[in-house]
């Protein structure tokens, strides 16, 4: 816990929010991811803003020089970028940083896998808020490739029970964002629930369902905001499943009901639910599976009820430079839907997932940075490129009746 | 499969990602050495993190002596446990060229990586 003293780098591991399923740190393990947050911090304020330098000093006029205009694609500016020994040293730093951020979320988790999937099993013995489904066959889109170079992905079970690739996720998301997302990773979730109390104050779910939520981080915030709703969190991994009920649960939050399921096509009657909200969820899909996704929000949504998606901006009307960085996951970061995804209209995915036009909405969800925890060190010109700060909000609404 | 692999694979933290490893550099030597040196780097900054919690604890009792240090002998336990320090660092340091390996049982991946985008984009 920091006190009213100024900080001078992100926080320490120690600092992030426990519960009954966290990981032990060991005194290394806890200074590695310190180091690891701290390299973030310096790669993406120090290092990561001369790309635009490079950018304009170096590749823009090589460009220019070999093209005789400036370049109006991301596609033709890549091999150009990828010649800049800038980029190149940019480049490779993250990708390193991205591994050396899983092996020691990965060696410190399992290490203690047993005591982690006792602590989880004890917390969701019998409990009916967790049903999982082992038949449940995990989509193509999530088993690829390893999704942000996440081995094993997030559905993947090395021991009985296994809950350690959501404690791995949830060990070292710290890291890869300097602590932008809060002490308990939940930036999303309270950027979503901030948006609400403003733009619907006197907005009262009374059920509320989180597609595809991984741990239950962003979940957490809405329902412990909307203690009488029933709050539904629906995923198709069962380690993340298991270890999200189980940290819920120990944060004394009850009202969850965490259920493996194919969000494409889910359980629940017409008109169930008044609030539907993801979280980075869409560009971990495919093209195929988008308007199903949308047609079944659209089919669960109560009349009067919103659905409210938190994802990274679409690329229309974006500098080509721009595009180009923010594009760098989905080639070098195994996020293989990121680009098809950016290129769409998801207002346009919505109506014909049968919204209507003026139902649907484009918005911002500004991050409620936590005054005693990481601070927005500013990145490139305010730009942070999808790491914490604020995100693209896109939404839809279904008349009242 | 990443989930397909066997269980003593699955279950070291080292495990390469599923899905093509980008190389920056001409030259991939030099992605292979920044990896290298960054791991490097970071067992470097917990070394020191490690001693200052130590000479911070032993200095809180009043008990920090110089001369102590320069003395010390390890024992035969003493004498494993650092040994098996030692290789897990050697390990950490070396990751890549593990992960280069594991690039060799998957040699297919680039090609597939690229049939796999085009095919998201067109289902």
């Amino acid at each position: 816990m920091t006190g009213s003293k100024e900080m001078v780098g992100p926080p320490p591991w120690t600092d992030v929010g426990t519960h009954g399923v966290f990981p032990e740190g060991r005194h290394d393990e806890v200074a590695r991811f310190n180091f690891l947050a701290s390299l973030n911090v310096h790669i993406q304020t120090r290092i990561f803003p001369g790309n635009r330098l490079a950018y304009e000093k170096r590749v823009r006029p090589r460009f220019h020089a070999e093209k005789k205009r400036e370049p109006q694609t991301r596609q033709e500016l890549r091999p150009f970028m990828e010649a800049d020994p800038y980029w190149q040293t940019w480049s490779a730093l993250r990708r390193t940083y991205m591994e050396m951020r899983q092996e020691n979320g990965r060696s410190m988790v399992l290490r203690q896998a047993d005591k982690l999937i006792e602590k989880a099993k004890a917390l969701n013995e019998g409990d009916p808020n967790l049903e999982l489904n082992p038949e449940l066959e995990v989509p193509r889109y999530l088993t690829g490739v390893d999704i942000h170079c996440m081995p094993g992905s997030y559905h993947t079970e090395a021991l009985p029970d296994d809950v350690t690739a959501a404690a791995n996720y949830d060990c070292g998301i710290f890291a890869t964002t300097g602590g932008l997302l809060g002490r308990y990773n939940d930036g999303g979730g309270r950027a979503m629930l901030a948006w609400i109390r403003k733009n619907m104050p006197d907005f009262k779910p009374r059920r509320i369902l989180d597609m595809g939520c991984g741990l239950g981080h962003n979940t957490v915030p809405l329902a412990k905001a909307f203690p009488d709703a029933e709050v539904y969190a629906l995923d198709v991994a069962a380690p993340m499943l298991r270890y999200g009920h189980a940290r819920a649960k120990s944060m004394g939050v009850t009202n969850i009901r965490f259920i493996q399921e194919n969000c494409e096509k889910t359980r629940f009657e017409d008109g169930f639910f008044d609030l539907v909200v993801t979280a980075q969820f869409w560009h971990e899909t495919s093209r195929k599976a988008m308007p199903l996704l949308m047609k079944e929000i659209h089919r669960v949504l109560a009349p009067g009820g919103v659905h409210l998606s938190l994802e990274q901006p679409p690329y229309r009307d974006m500098p080509v430079y721009d595009q180009l960085i923010r594009d760098w996951d989905a080639h070098y970061n195994n996020e293989p839907f990121w680009t098809t995804l950016h290129d769409m209209n998801m207002v346009d995915e919505l109506v014909k997932a049968g919204f209507r036009r003026e139902d649907c909405f484009e918005t911002t969800f500004v991050g409620q940075m936590e005054e005693d925890f990481a601070r927005d060190a500013g990145m490139d010109g305010g730009k942070d490129f999808g790491r914490g700060g604020s995100w693209y909000g896109v939404g839809s609404r279904k008349p009242a009746a | 499969m990443t989930e397909k692999l066997p269980k003593e694979r699955l279950l070291d933290p080292a495990l390469k990602a599923k899905g093509r490893r980008p190389y920056f550099f001409q030259d991939p030597a030099a992605d292979r050495l920044m990896a290298i040196t960054m791991a490097l780097a970071g067992e470097l900054s917990v070394t020191r993190e490690r001693l200052d919690t130590l000479e911070r604890v032993l200095a809180g009792k009043g008990i920090l002596a110089q001369e102590e240090i320069e003395a010390f002998r390890p024992d035969d336990d003493a004498k494993n446990a650092r040994a098996t320090l030692r290789n897990d660092y050697v390990r950490r340091v070396l990751r890549i060229i593990q992960a280069e390996f594991d690039e060799l049982d998957q040699m297919k991946a680039e090609d597939e990586y690229q049939r796999y985008q085009e095919e998201l984009a067109r289902d």
